[in-house]
């Protein structure tokens, strides 16, 4: 199960020396431009952008390849679903209707709407490296500093990074409570009816809300034990200062998002419509 | 002069949640670079002590207190939490729960952050403490990955970096196997020797914390002080029997012999006491008393033949463990922490299939069988009641099993009813499952299991955090349980356990099995003890020490007699 969830991969890149805190930023930033624009030209930069960090960060691409496949498969659910629900939003979109073949039904396969679903399939494309690389290349325990840095408050940001430490707890914790259940002839496989199973699911639930109640105590006391919340400030023992590398990925990712904005502006809108005659 | 540092006076604690104080007019005085132990059986308001002492109540838990409670000479009641951790450094019970940082060093910094002492400050503490508590060359680790006796290491480093007065330890022994255990116990003695804090440390393994010496006792009963004393006059009282509590093996076994246990023997520790001329009596006593005769062998019920199994392929957790488990017996299975006893139980459970080997039940492999299938046969009872637990009402809980078998609803009944009879939970036959005690649902679960009437039931941990009272009650269910014909096994830590109920011991130490024999015999051999992180029994030593022959057979002559005068002392 391990193999499968991405965690921290320690490499020697330049990626990885920076501090959390920038690549957190430098992250939202670009989300922020893959989500706005529907420019496939900015898409595109954007995705060969996240493709060569990704090499520059010296992860390999089987090591989060089970996840890159999971969002994918999404992906192309995501695709299928606005195509059922809204077959010309590309038509819509982009003023033209230039079809290509009939479906079924209602359903016309149209230029535009396939150009659409291009665009929002790269809109992933690009962020998917990118979030990769930040989590495998930040260290879990920058984390919570990094949160801290971009002006979240400490405590939410610590409850974060406790939240996602404990889950390979509340993991295991899952897994010797479904055994102990089994045991006793609570069947969860796929012989059993589904409703009956979402049923005997119900029964595993209770005793894992208990048992992870329980955790909680017992680290929340630790914690106040150890003066946490005592100050409006906290120190980090990892935290790193901005170094020359930092304002320069900030810059260059600032710039990036400036000059994205101005694509839009000078596109008049959000979209990139090769389709109008001109 | 010495200086008080703890002083309660007419102190008592009601929790919001009690209709009772939980500790009643307590006058204690802990002074400054003293080493207190405080014992008493579950429920006793231990604990609670405990808690008043690092703030947790009424921080934490709250309640209602009266009486004065002065920590360095300042009223409890006009601090707050923060200004008592700057005082008392407390280390709880489970180290893995207690973990908040990612790194080792993380984790001994963790006061330090939340004290906003500056970077290079903090990184020098860090490095000082972790010298001193012994795990500066881990500090980049996850403490998940360390093993008992380091984790126990960041915790207390943890504690003391915030260079603390007191350092509280509550059940620092719970979750150790018994030669960590006594690692840890050496630990807290050099901290107190060499950095004069006062330590106070709450635990029910009276023998494993005398293991380094302690200034005073104290035990608790009932939410009062009934004895205050220094180990010695301690020892040679009746004491800890009549609270309940388990003495030292090796003074039981001179009360047995009939001596008469005086302070300047210094019985505090086996290894220092003067025997005098207890030595006769305990040779005289031990050729009077009868040897029981082994039990014959029964037929071989479970077998497990060569069996390898690892979750990854890199790394094998069991390497070819062979053993055969008979027909009413039962049977312990022994080791430190992550020796493969767990691992074991779900192979045998059918929750793993083993890469290798086989597993047979009643001469047949059922390795193929599912988990439902093996779960008619082999009952399986968690450490922890509360993972098992899934249903509000105890009826509804027990009939769990038989109700997902399609069995009809009146048998279900009548069987149920048969098997709380059993397990002595009749009574409470309609209560909620909330209501009941530790020890009670503990019960729940084994009668949950019993109902699918299995003809071997695993227990994981079945005393773990049990005082001695409650272990007492817990086992001797079990041997009645084992008397009416199942077959009892049983994964455990604890020493007096493997000795006083069962009959033969697996030890399993780096996923192979290191010995097959009856708990006298292994815990008198140093070299199974050393490879499996267990500790030679205090009696051995006793026997050795007054010179008796074959001190071996001794510890076994003495757990006999032991476990028959208890029945008797019951009846």
């Amino acid at each position: 199960m391990q193999e499968l969830m991405i965690s921290y991969l320690k490499r020697d890149s330049f990626i990885h020396e920076m501090t959390g805190a920038t690549k957190l930023i430098c992250l939202v930033l670009c989300s922020s431009i893959t989500m706005l624009t529907y420019d496939t030209r900015v898409l595109i930069g954007m995705l060969v952008f996240g493709i060569v960090i990704f090499k520059f960060s010296k992860v390999k691409f089987r090591e989060v390849a089970f996840v890159f496949y999971f969002i994918l498969a999404f992906l192309l659910l995501n695709n299928v679903a606005i195509f059922i629900f809204s077959p010309y939003e590309g038509v819509k979109i982009y003023g033209t209707r230039t079809e290509l073949f009939k479906l079924i039904g209602p359903y016309t396969i149209t230029i535009e709407q396939l150009f659409y679903l291009l665009n929002i399939t790269l809109k992933y494309l690009a962020v998917i490296p990118l979030a990769l690389i930040f989590m495998t290349a930040t260290h879990p325990s920058e984390f919570a500093a990094s949160l801290n840095r971009i002006g979240i408050s400490y405590r939410i940001a610590y409850a974060v990074a406790i939240a996602l430490r404990y889950i390979p707890d509340v993991q295991r914790d899952y897994q010797d409570i479904s055994f102990a259940a089994q045991a006793r002839g609570i069947d969860l496989s796929k012989k059993e009816k589904l409703t009956k199973r979402i049923k005997n699911a119900a029964s595993i639930l209770m005793p894992l809300i208990f048992s992870s109640l329980q955790r909680i105590e017992t680290i929340s006391c630790a914690m106040e034990l150890r003066a946490f919340g005592k100050y409006k400030k906290r120190m980090w023992y990892s935290g790193r200062k901005f170094a020359k590398k930092d304002y320069l990925a900030l810059l260059m990712v600032s710039i990036l998002f400036i000059l994205a904005m101005g694509v839009s502006i000078s596109n008049q809108g959000r979209f990139y419509n090769p389709f109008r005659v001109q | 002069m010495r200086k008080p540092i703890i002083e309660f006076k007419n102190f008592s604690f009601q929790y919001h949640a009690q209709a009772k104080p939980t500790i009643k007019h307590i006058n204690l005085t802990i002074y400054e670079g003293e080493k207190v132990l405080i014992v008493g059986p579950s429920g006793s308001g231990k604990s609670t002590i405990s808690n008043c002492i690092n703030g947790l109540a009424p921080f934490f838990y709250e309640g209602e207190m009266t009486g004065s409670l002065k920590i360095k000479g300042k009223e409890t009641k006009d601090m707050s939490i923060f200004e008592l951790s700057e005082i008392v450094g407390t280390v709880l019970q489970d180290p893995d729960g207690q973990f908040v940082g990612l790194t080792v060093a993380e984790d001994i910094a963790f006061k330090l952050e939340n004290e906003c002492v500056d970077q290079p400050v903090m990184q020098e503490r860090v490095k000082v403490v972790s010298e001193l508590v012994g795990i500066d060359s881990h500090l980049e680790s996850e403490p998940h990955h360390l093993s008992g006796g380091q984790k126990q290491r960041v915790t207390l480093g943890g504690v003391m970096v915030g260079d603390v007065d007191i350092l509280l330890f509550d059940e620092p022994l719970a979750n150790l196997d018994p030669a960590t255990g006594k690692l840890a116990v050496e630990l807290i003695d050099r901290l107190n020797n060499t950095s004069q804090k006062t330590v106070v440390i709450v635990e029910h393994r009276l023998e494993d914390v005398l293991h380094s010496d302690v200034d005073r006792i104290i035990i608790v009963q009932e939410g009062e002080i009934v004895l205050d004393k220094p180990p010695a006059d301690l020892l040679a009282l009746d004491a800890l029997t009549k609270t309940g509590l388990r003495e030292p093996l090796y003074i039981t076994a001179l009360k047995y012999a009939g001596c008469h246990v005086k302070p300047e023997d210094r019985p505090q520790h086996i290894s220092r006491m003067q025997l005098g001329d207890y030595k006769d009596k305990l040779s005289g006593w031990y050729s009077s008393i009868s040897k029981e005769k082994a039990k014959e062998k029964r037929p071989v019920l479970l077998e497990f033949d060569k069996v390898s199994f690892g979750y990854t392929k890199e790394k094998m957790t069991l390497l070819d463990v062979s053993f055969k488990v008979h027909k009413g017996e039962m049977l312990s299975i022994v080791g430190k922490n992550g020796a493969g006893k767990s691992t074991l139980a779900k192979l045998l459970c059918g929750f793993y299939k083993p890469t290798k080997g086989s597993i047979l039940f009643d001469s047949r492999d059922i390795i193929h069988d599912t988990i439902k299938e093996r779960a008619e046969k082999i009952g399986m009872v968690m450490q922890n009641p509360n993972q098992m637990i899934s249903k509000t009402m105890l009826f509804d809980e027990v009939a769990l099993g038989l109700r997902v078998r399609g069995v009809p609803e009146e048998e279900v009944s009548k069987r149920v009813y048969e098997v709380l009879q059993i397990c002595g939970l009749y009574p409470y036959r309609s209560w909620p499952i909330s209501a009941l005690s530790f020890g009670q649902k503990k019960r729940v679960t084994i009668a949950a299991i019993l109902v699918l009437k299995p003809e071997v039931i695993l227990l994981d941990e079945p005393t773990a955090g049990q005082d001695f009272k409650h272990y007492t009650e817990i086992m001797e269910f079990l041997k009645q349980l084992n008397q009416k014909g199942i077959t009892i096994i049983m994964i455990t830590h604890d020493m007096h356990l493997m000795l006083e109920y069962t009959d033969r011991a697996i030890v399993l130490a780096d996923g192979t099995v290191v010995a097959d024999d009856t708990g006298a015999h292994i815990l008198t051999d140093a070299k199974i003890t050393k490879k499996a992180n267990l500790k030679e029994t205090s009696l051995y030593e006793l026997a050795l020490k007054a010179k008796l022959s074959e001190p071996r057979s001794f510890v076994q002559c003495f757990i006999d007699y032991d476990r028959r005068m208890r029945t008797k002392c019951r009846n």
